[in-house]
């Protein structure tokens, strides 16, 4: 079959792999019908995330049709037409009872690794490195899903893949950076990064019963998208200081909730932009966190800090005094997608929310290393890839 | 130790050790806790570089090491001038400033040995500063008005010192290493815990049946029921050999204990148990495994399976850990690229992701 290997840095390739066959019993094949390009793929694809090997399949957003189970996979038969989260979880163990599903204990054959850097391990993730299991990923014709019994949510027949397909990352992980904010009536939300997920985030927020949402990017497309799609107001922190305006915003009091969905790639302008990416570029500091440090600044004191955004491993000048001194709250976690699978494909069914409002651009899987350089260079005002084997 | 016997549960202590039972390596056991409370209450005074017993004992010789950088580091730091003209440089300038640096680094290394329970790495470092001693006592034959006997003469302590150093910090890491196993270097031993969701009668079952092991346990091919309590386990050892071996079960409390250990005249002498408790607040049951490999031909054997596989700590760890996923899930979590599931890197021979 074919699939978009990572080859190194800034080195994309679709390939001739083998087909992926039944390994386990709770497994299931599908052969996949639309896949997408997260923007946490752009962290594999710009070497920031370690463990990775030549070869590996990437992607993580996927759907398709089931073609084959394994014999313990009862919910789910030949033909069904299925969305995949991208966390991989047993459904069994304590983490996943708690409906921390991207915590999974059992899914990781490579826990080691993830325990090595982050303390303890957590669930397997398609296609993202080999210390999440080294599983291969979903941009490619087909793919192994383990414990098919517990992830894929079964889609009717009549939606189109691209009302569903982000079932399997970004709406779920922009709905929950809302989520976390636990917002009451009257709350302003801001959200860093108004990507596919920060839309989704702010999207979600106003479904949730925010007051205001404000975005905050430099990309004009982005925050036009934003005003238009998402209701949000705009800073462009290329032209205002985010801090002034924000405060300005709500009188000195600060947002209520403040939503990262930026991660360890943020940008900002001046100084602290070279001292960050020299210290990363020496291994001194692996993550860059301004997007975070502005959102803990100017979070209302008592208020919660959501993170989204993908972080790998330290950062540092991380503002601990204003988080402790002002009653901050910090909720973060990789998406927990088996638990909102069922209630947001109602949303989407109900017509609440049609999340194909990302989509740019549209390509052949063969197209994937152009799709990544195009993505990464934010050419063509370029904001969510939809590839079709 | 001490950090060990506060995971010790009492009805552990009462055992006294491990549950394997008489013999040779109870014997040994109680050994190894010898030598590690030894370590533990280390006397803190000033000591010879001699043991009671007349050999080389770098426990002891760490002490007097300690004790002396800390005279050291007190006379370099206090009186700087002094130290550099007993030695043979000028009192001034930029030795002195050496001889305060070198005060300051002899008080951590001082303070580092006495305090730390395992002292090998400030032996080490102290190893570290003698050659950065002679190299500046090098440096110092250059100068002009130095006093070239005292020089020399300082020269040769410290490269004697240094033998002493290095011997030392040598014997100590090879102690640290062996503490996971006999004072002797010839027994793998391994503890590991897990926490699984599962009753202690299922996990019980499972276990009591030892035709499971090969499922989880990556190094055992295969083991052979042949009576109630006799069996028969074939292991594929580091470096391609398969040993076969016959356990007898020497322990067997349902829902609770299980503890086996090998025949007498085994290649291998091997002995485990595995303890279930539940664990607290009803969250499902605590296993707790000890493990115990004696290979045939000794600590080189020993040492060798350690370098060539994993510690018998992370073997245990990633076993274990598979046990869980078969317990919970029915199944061993496996990805295409690390079909073995185990912690290691890939060896030659087996799919890696980069094959595909």
């Amino acid at each position: 079959m074919k699939a978009n290997c990572w080859l190194g840095k800034r080195r994309v390739e679709v390939q001739d792999v083998p087909d992926p066959k039944i390994l386990n019993n709770r497994d299931a094949i599908v052969k996949i019908t639309s896949t997408a390009i997260c923007g946490s793929d752009l962290h594999l694809y710009n070497g920031f995330v370690p463990t990775m090997k030549s070869g590996d399949i990437l992607g993580h957003e996927f759907m398709g049709e089931v073609v084959e189970t394994g014999s313990a996979v009862k919910n789910l038969k030949a033909g069904d037409r299925v969305v995949v989260p991208f966390p991989i979880a047993c459904g069994a163990c304590a983490q996943c009872r708690r409906g921390l599903f991207s915590t999974c204990e059992n899914t990781n054959p490579n826990a080691w690794m993830a325990e090595k850097l982050w303390g303890h391990s957590i669930a397997g993730v398609f296609g993202y490195s080999h210390m999440l299991g080294g599983y291969p990923g979903g941009q490619a014709e087909y793919a192994r899903v383990p414990f098919a019994d517990v992830g894929p949510i079964k889609i009717p027949a009549g939606i189109p893949d691209e009302k569903v397909l982000f079932l399997s990352d970004i709406y779920p992980t922009g709905y929950m950076g809302a989520d976390m904010c636990n917002i009451q009536p009257g709350d302003t939300i801001a959200v860093w990064g108004a990507g596919p997920v920060g839309l989704f985030a702010m999207k979600s927020a106003q479904l949730l019963g925010a007051e205001r949402v404000i975005a905050i990017d430099r990309f004009p497309y982005r925050l036009r998208l934003a005003r238009e799609r998402a209701g949000a107001e705009v800073i462009n922190y290329e032209e205002a200081d985010v801090y002034d305006v924000l405060l300005d915003m709500t009188a000195g009091r600060g947002p209520d909730a403040c939503i990262d969905a930026v991660g360890l790639e943020s940008h900002v302008f001046g100084p602290l932009y070279a001292y960050d990416r020299a210290k990363q570029a020496v291994g001194l500091e692996s993550d860059r966190p301004y997007a975070l440090r502005q959102a803990i600044m100017a979070c209302r004191s008592g208020g919660t800090v959501s993170v989204i955004g993908v972080y790998g491993g330290f950062i540092d000048k991380f503002p601990m005094g204003a988080v402790m001194n002002r009653s901050l709250t910090i909720k973060t976690g990789q998406c927990h997608v088996q638990r909102y699978m069922k209630p947001l494909l109602e949303r989407i069914e109900k017509g609440e929310i049609d999340p194909s409002f990302v989509i740019t651009h549209r390509m052949r899987l063969d197209e994937a290393p152009r799709g990544f350089d195009m993505f990464t260079n934010k050419e063509d005002d370029c904001l969510k890839i939809v590839l079709t084997p | 130790m001490r950090r060990s016997r506060t995971h010790r549960s009492p009805e552990e202590d009462q055992e006294g050790g491990m549950a394997t039972q008489g013999g040779a390596r109870q014997h040994g056991s109680v050994v190894s806790m010898e030598a590690e409370r030894r370590r533990g209450d280390r006397p803190r005074g000033l000591s010879l570089l001699r043991s009671g017993d007349g050999g080389f004992d770098p426990e002891r010789v760490a002490n007097g090491l300690g004790w002396f950088s800390i005279g050291l580091g007190l006379a370099g730091v206090l009186a700087p001038a002094k130290l550099t003209r007993i030695i043979g440089l000028k009192g001034r300038g930029v030795s002195k400033v050496v001889a305060r640096v070198v005060g300051v680094r002899e008080l951590a290394a001082g303070i580092g040995i006495l305090t730390e329970p395992r002292p090998a790495r400030w032996v080490w470092s102290r190893v570290v500063g003698d050659v950065m001693d002679l190299a500046v006592l090098g440096i110092g034959f250059t100068g002009r008005r130095v006093r070239r006997g005292r020089l020399a003469l300082a020269t040769v302590a410290v490269a004697g010192v240094t033998v002493v150093d290095a011997v030392c910090a040598q014997q100590l890491t090879s102690l640290t290493r062996v503490s996971a196993g006999s004072p002797d270097g010839r027994t793998l031993r391994a503890r590991k815990r897990v926490i699984i969701d599962r009753p202690a009668d299922a996990l019980y079952r499972f276990w009591r049946d030892f035709s499971n092991m090969p499922r989880f346990m990556e190094r055992v091919e295969s083991v052979q029921t042949l009576d109630e309590r006799r069996s028969h386990w074939r292991v594929k050892a580091p470096g391609g050999i398969t040993l076969q071996w016959d356990s007898q079960v020497t322990d067997d409390r349902p829902n609770e204990v299980i503890a086996w250990r090998s025949l007498e005249g085994s290649p291998v002498q091997h002995s485990g148990v595995v303890r279930f408790e539940p664990a607290r607040g009803g969250r499902g049951t605590v296993v707790t495994v000890d493990m115990e490999y004696t290979p045939p031909g000794g600590a080189v054997t020993a040492a060798a399976a350690k370098l060539m596989g994993l510690t018998p700590e992370q073997q245990l760890q990633e076993d274990l850990r598979r046990f869980k996923q078969l317990m919970e899930t029915g199944e061993v979590a496996r990805s295409e690229s690390a079909l073995s599931g185990a912690g290691r890197p890939p060896q030659t021979g087996e799919p890696r992701g980069g094959t595909r």
